[in-house]
């Protein structure tokens, strides 16, 4: 029996053998940078240069750093920047640099009910769909997106939660489940911009609000401590850090373009 | 409506231009459900014979334990995974997250309590059938074990077509302890979850069109090695 026991491991272990082989980069990364294609266009460029193979988990940033922390990373590029610097400071991760931004869109029905596209600011946005208790879809998962959201509605001085469930709907899925919810409900909702701009299933929804400073929206990529975490591979997580870091990766981001828009503009520092 | 017309579309486009991408990801599937299906069986179906042919007090809690297990949701299935091999995990130092062997072992959590339920129930019948038979010819239970498994090839087809349909549908668990990386842990149900996200609802429907054919060619080639097992045992 337990030859046999043996032998069955051993068969398994043959018929998945690239999982076993080689040392590759594990990055933690926003389902933003990945729906969009971002990954399927720069890792192939990076593994072409150095022989490395990046492995990418798309989450939303809350759970990318919660996995992170579980050491389940050896790399993490989010979009949260103070949950970023406590990662840092309390250890788990060795420095944080800025990568590259885009900004984030306030999408919503062609015909505007709430009248955003006219505002000065996106606090002022916010303050039309709330007046009319339009509908407004969120992340509500503790992503990126949604920390952004939360903190727009505190700057517009609404307290949101008190309308969750109402004209309000946290739907604690990805930004592409929210998107495809809002523009089934034709609701108003945020979103970065490189997810609207690859997303297939637009029906009636179009950018109504866009270009105020406050939605800003900066990535950045932070190494997982070893001190912390003794499995992390740390040698090539490094190589693949410099390279993002260095001329050739910022010109690479540079150069991403989906239907001639450029995604990502680099701004490593 | 237009969407299904697509989908049908886009999923014969698919199959007939031997797309790369998605064979790779069918067979993918199919290695890993398939496996796991194996390891269960192997595992599931001498506890089974065990419970069908021993009394011991906490049997019927043990089996009832079982069937509830039956119905246990798969993202929770995925996160005990996720806990048990995470680095941070008792199991970290295997380095299985985010590889095939972890969703083979979530797969396995699955399916283990329908193989072990199933069978239990099919060996109990047989064994009020054979019981005085073996007591009779003293015969050892090692060798009662393999017999109760060949006399009822017909209905253990049943429980692994229910053991690999659950395997093979399932998203919730292999989503977590996968993680969905391309070339590596990407299977039919994490890409039509993905591609749903992206708002592709035709590529992820027709996705799911040929994840159901495969279903489809795969029961109708169990049934009919069901209906060759009949006809033997009636002669």
């Amino acid at each position: 029996m337990k030859n046999y026991l043996n032998k069955l491991i051993l068969i398994i272990i043959f018929i998945f053998p690239s999982s076993i082989l080689g040392k590759d980069v594990l990055l933690q990364s926003t389902t933003s940078t990945k729906n969009s294609g971002f990954y399927s266009y720069i890792l192939p460029i990076f593994k072409n240069e150095t022989g490395i193979n990046v492995k990418v988990v798309a989450v939303g940033t809350g759970q990318a750093i919660r996995n992170a922390k579980n050491c389940d990373a050896d790399i993490l590029i989010v979009h949260a920047k103070s949950d970023e610097e406590a990662f840092v400071e309390n250890g788990y991760g060795i420095k944080r640099h800025n990568l590259m931004y885009n900004d984030f869109v306030i999408l919503g029905p062609s015909e505007d009910p709430a009248e955003i596209s006219n505002s000065k600011s996106a606090e002022e946005a916010l303050n039309s769909i709330s007046n009319l208790e339009y509908g407004f879809i969120s992340r509500g998962d503790n992503s990126g997106t949604h920390k952004k959201e939360k903190n727009l509605w505190k700057n517009a001085q609404i307290e949101i939660s008190y309308y969750s469930g109402k004209w309000y709907k946290e739907t604690g899925s990805g930004m592409g489940t929210t998107l495809n919810i809002a523009a089934e409900l034709n609701a108003y909702t945020l979103s970065d911009r490189a997810t609207w701009i690859t997303f297939k299933n637009k029906k009636d929804l179009k950018i109504l609000f866009e270009g105020d400073k406050n939605l800003f929206n900066q990535y950045g990529a932070i190494l997982v401590n070893p001190e912390k975490c003794p499995y992390t591979n740390v040698k090539e997580s490094k190589i693949f850090l410099n390279w993002l870091l260095s001329k050739n990766g910022q010109e690479t981001i540079q150069k991403y373009k989906v239907n001639g828009i450029q995604l990502f503009y680099p701004n490593a520092n | 409506m237009e969407v299904f017309l697509e989908a049908f579309v886009t999923a014969f486009t698919l199959i007939f231009n031997l797309d790369a991408a998605l064979f790779e990801i069918v067979g993918l599937s199919l290695k890993i459900s398939v496996t796991s299906l194996i390891v269960a069986s192997i595992i599931g179906f001498p506890i089974g014979v065990f419970l069908a042919i021993t009394r011991f007090s906490g049997r019927s809690i043990l089996i009832s334990i079982f069937n509830s297990l039956m119905g246990m949701p798969p993202v929770v299935v995925g996160l005990i995974v996720y806990l048990l091999v995470s680095r941070s995990g008792p199991l970290g130092w295997l380095e299985i997250l985010y590889t095939p062997y972890a969703m083979i072992l979530a797969q396995l959590f699955l399916i283990l309590p329908i193989i072990i339920s199933l069978s239990t129930q099919i060996f109990e019948e047989l064994h009020k059938e054979y019981k005085d038979f073996f007591i009779i010819f003293s015969v050892p239970p090692k060798k009662s074990v393999t017999t109760y498994i060949s006399d009822s090839k017909d209905s253990l087809i049943t429980i692994f077509l229910a053991g690999f349909g659950r395997a093979v549908s399932e998203v919730g668990a292999v989503i977590i302890v996968g993680g969905n990386i391309d070339h590596v842990t990407r299977v039919m149900t994490t890409t039509i979850a993905l591609e749903t996200s992206k708002g592709d609802l035709p590529l992820a429907l027709a996705l799911g069109i040929i994840l159901l054919s495969i279903s489809l060619i795969i029961n109708v080639i169990a049934n009919r090695m069901k209906i060759k097992i009949n006809k033997e045992i009636n002669g």
